[in-house]
């Protein structure tokens, strides 16, 4: 009989090969089970740490807690009835999720989408990159000691999702990006309330620098720990904010512009070193550039229709219902059986909150996408967190985790 | 604030059909039968290759400036054969400008070998793909379910496996699925 509990059989194909069991350096090795259920992994995530004293000489990720097989249930609804599965694999950038899946599936069908849609879009969007690093930060510095950030970083958050609300119905998961535009426009009041957010933003993004740059315990903290050079980052498929922090300046937004990021003046926030103060530093100062997108984006917002015509792909809308034969038909064929999209394959790559969300959308001719992919960008970059943090304190990596930002929806999805 | 030249509205910069071409010649003068044609749709460059061939194929194109991997993933074109696709999805960064590669293997013979020594983030998708389709990557340092329960039969992905299939574990019997006592 096997001396392995039946658990440790199961997993015997997860090799210790790379934990040199016995002596470190000068003290004994020890690996530890880290996770899942574990505040500082963000999320349901394992890792099998080893450890020499209190530095860390290896770590392998264990992934796959949440995985919800939200890419096969997608293959099972039509093309518009997909989009609040796709939304909810990073459940804190649930506008890229449905922008990456509704622009492949626009590029398939050939849609143009009227240009108001696409500020509408670019406004919700930068409003949720928002959203997301106010979590990240928050929580980060929670993990830090920061106990104070969590609440005031959740009280613009708080803003953020009554905006969603009163544009969507929805504080999460919003369905708000339709395919060809978006669902509604913006309410009257919507406005208003935008531009008094936009008003207050910087000036508590100031506050959180006050709390943050001026605290020694958290620069001793970020600072000089955990750096990675671009080029193994670039090796790894490190995109977003943790790229960037190295010094790369890459973003897609300006580098291959979608949905009219052409048309506004930002600035890409990037590092010098690659550390954990280079990647607050940058996500920090990416809170400035999304207010300036919004801002443009609200003061120039075009005139016109929010959502493509083509009563092919979109509703009609819910007037003409009462008066029209042939919208009440097309409204009854959208709703139960969707539209078909000729055959294709589409990649479509956006810049999130935490790097490249490609959505990969292949179109069999039928009314049901026959594959749906989303390279996450946390799950690519989770890879990452073994050279980061090799050799450094326990400690350490639990800020360099923070600093990662996975959210374990998208890793597993 | 002008957008940069090679920007369209609502898309992205590939080499263009004259560009995609000249790629596959160079490429098929290098090694007549590593392409199997090339495709040029939806402003998505693509080109089809040998599966026996991804590694010199990749390495050329690596060596031309798509250094970069954005995304590896899989596909199955059930009910055509060869029914499952593998997708290197490349970016030069430099250029900016984004080409795919596929490679289909059959279901009865799924391998290929692995790109992890030229893209380490390669790890976790291949492991995936093989989760997901059941391709396996040879080469591949640490080859096992990343996703899925362990002792998991069967690739979910792919489109002959059934939705709803899974037993639904009450109280009663939990102990019944994979992966419960982990």
């Amino acid at each position: 009989m096997s001396l392995l509990s039946d658990h440790r059989k199961r997993e015997e194909s997860v090799t210790f090969s790379s934990e040199p069991a016995g002596m470190g350096e000068t003290h004994e090795l020890l690996t530890l089970n880290f996770g899942p259920h574990h505040p500082a992994t963000h999320g349901v995530l394992r890792l099998l740490v080893t450890l020499e004293g209190e530095v860390l000489r290896d770590v392998k990720p264990i992934i796959g807690y949440v995985h919800t097989g939200i890419e096969k249930t997608a293959e099972d609804k039509s093309y518009w009835k997909a989009i609040p599965v796709v939304e909810r694999m990073d459940y804190l950038a649930y506008y890229f999720n449905a922008m990456a899946y509704c622009g492949a599936v626009e590029t398939l069908l050939g849609l143009e989408v009227p240009p108001r849609a696409q500020y509408l879009r670019v406004i919700h969007l930068e409003l949720n990159r928002i959203m997301s690093h106010l979590v990240w930060l928050g929580t980060s510095a929670l993990d830090l000691g920061a106990m104070s950030m969590f609440w005031y970083c959740f009280r613009e958050r708080e803003t953020i999702l009554d905006l969603f609300e009163m544009s969507s119905g929805q504080r999460m998961h919003t369905r708000y990006i339709q395919i060809g535009g978006v669902i509604e426009d913006i309410p009257a009041g919507f406005a208003r309330k935008l531009q008094a957010f936009l008003d207050e933003m910087p000036r508590r993004a100031d506050q959180y620098a006050d709390l943050l740059e001026k605290n020694e315990i958290l620069l001793g903290r970020l600072r000089d720990t955990c750096p990675l050079d671009a080029e193994t980052l670039l090796g790894l498929g490190v995109t977003g904010p943790l790229l960037r922090a190295a010094g790369v300046p890459w973003d897609l937004r300006k580098a291959q512009p979608y949905s009219s990021y052409d048309q506004f003046d930002f600035k890409i926030p990037v590092g010098s070193v690659g550390d954990n103060y280079d990647r607050f530093r940058v996500r920090h100062a990416e809170l400035y550039e999304s207010v300036k997108i919004i801002q443009q984006a609200l003061n120039g917002l075009p005139e016109g229709p929010h959502i493509v015509d083509d009563r092919k792909v979109t509703l009609p809308p819910r007037h003409e219902l009462a008066t029209s034969m042939e919208a009440l038909i097309h409204h009854f064929k959208l709703v139960t059986e969707g539209f078909r999209v000729p055959e294709g394959e589409c990649y479509y790559p956006i810049e999130g909150p935490r790097g490249e969300y490609g959505c990969f959308v292949r179109a069999d001719g039928s009314a049901k996408p026959a594959r749906v992919h989303m390279r996450d960008p946390s799950f690519v970059n989770l890879q990452a967190t073994a050279p980061m943090v090799k050799d450094a304190y326990i400690a350490d990596f639990i800020a360099t985790l923070a600093m990662i930002d996975p959210v374990l929806g998208g890793v597993d999805r | 604030m002008s957008p940069p030249v090679a920007a369209r509205r609502g898309g992205w910069p590939v080499p263009d059909p004259g560009g995609l071409e000249a790629i596959a010649q160079a490429l098929r003068e290098a090694d007549p039968d590593c392409i199997l044609g090339t495709t040029h749709v939806n402003g998505r460059a693509e080109i089809q290759i040998e599966p026996s061939r991804n590694v010199p194929v990749l390495e050329w194109l690596r060596d031309r400036g798509y250094t970069f991997l954005a995304s590896l993933h899989g596909v199955d074109y059930y009910p055509h054969e060869p029914r499952l696709g593998v997708i290197y999805e490349l970016l030069d960064m430099r250029e900016v400008d984004r080409v795919s590669v596929k490679a289909r293997v059959s279901t009865d013979d799924a391998r290929i070998a692995s790109v992890t020594f030229m893209w380490p983030g390669a790890d976790f998708q291949e492991r995936e793909v093989y989760d997901m389709f059941g391709v396996e990557f040879e080469g591949h340092p640490d080859l096992r379910r990343i996703l899925m329960p362990e002792d998991y039969e069967g690739f979910p992905q792919r489109r002959d496996f059934p939705t709803g299939g899974e037993p639904v574990l009450f109280t009663h019997n939990e102990t019944d699925g994979y992966g419960a006592d982990r």
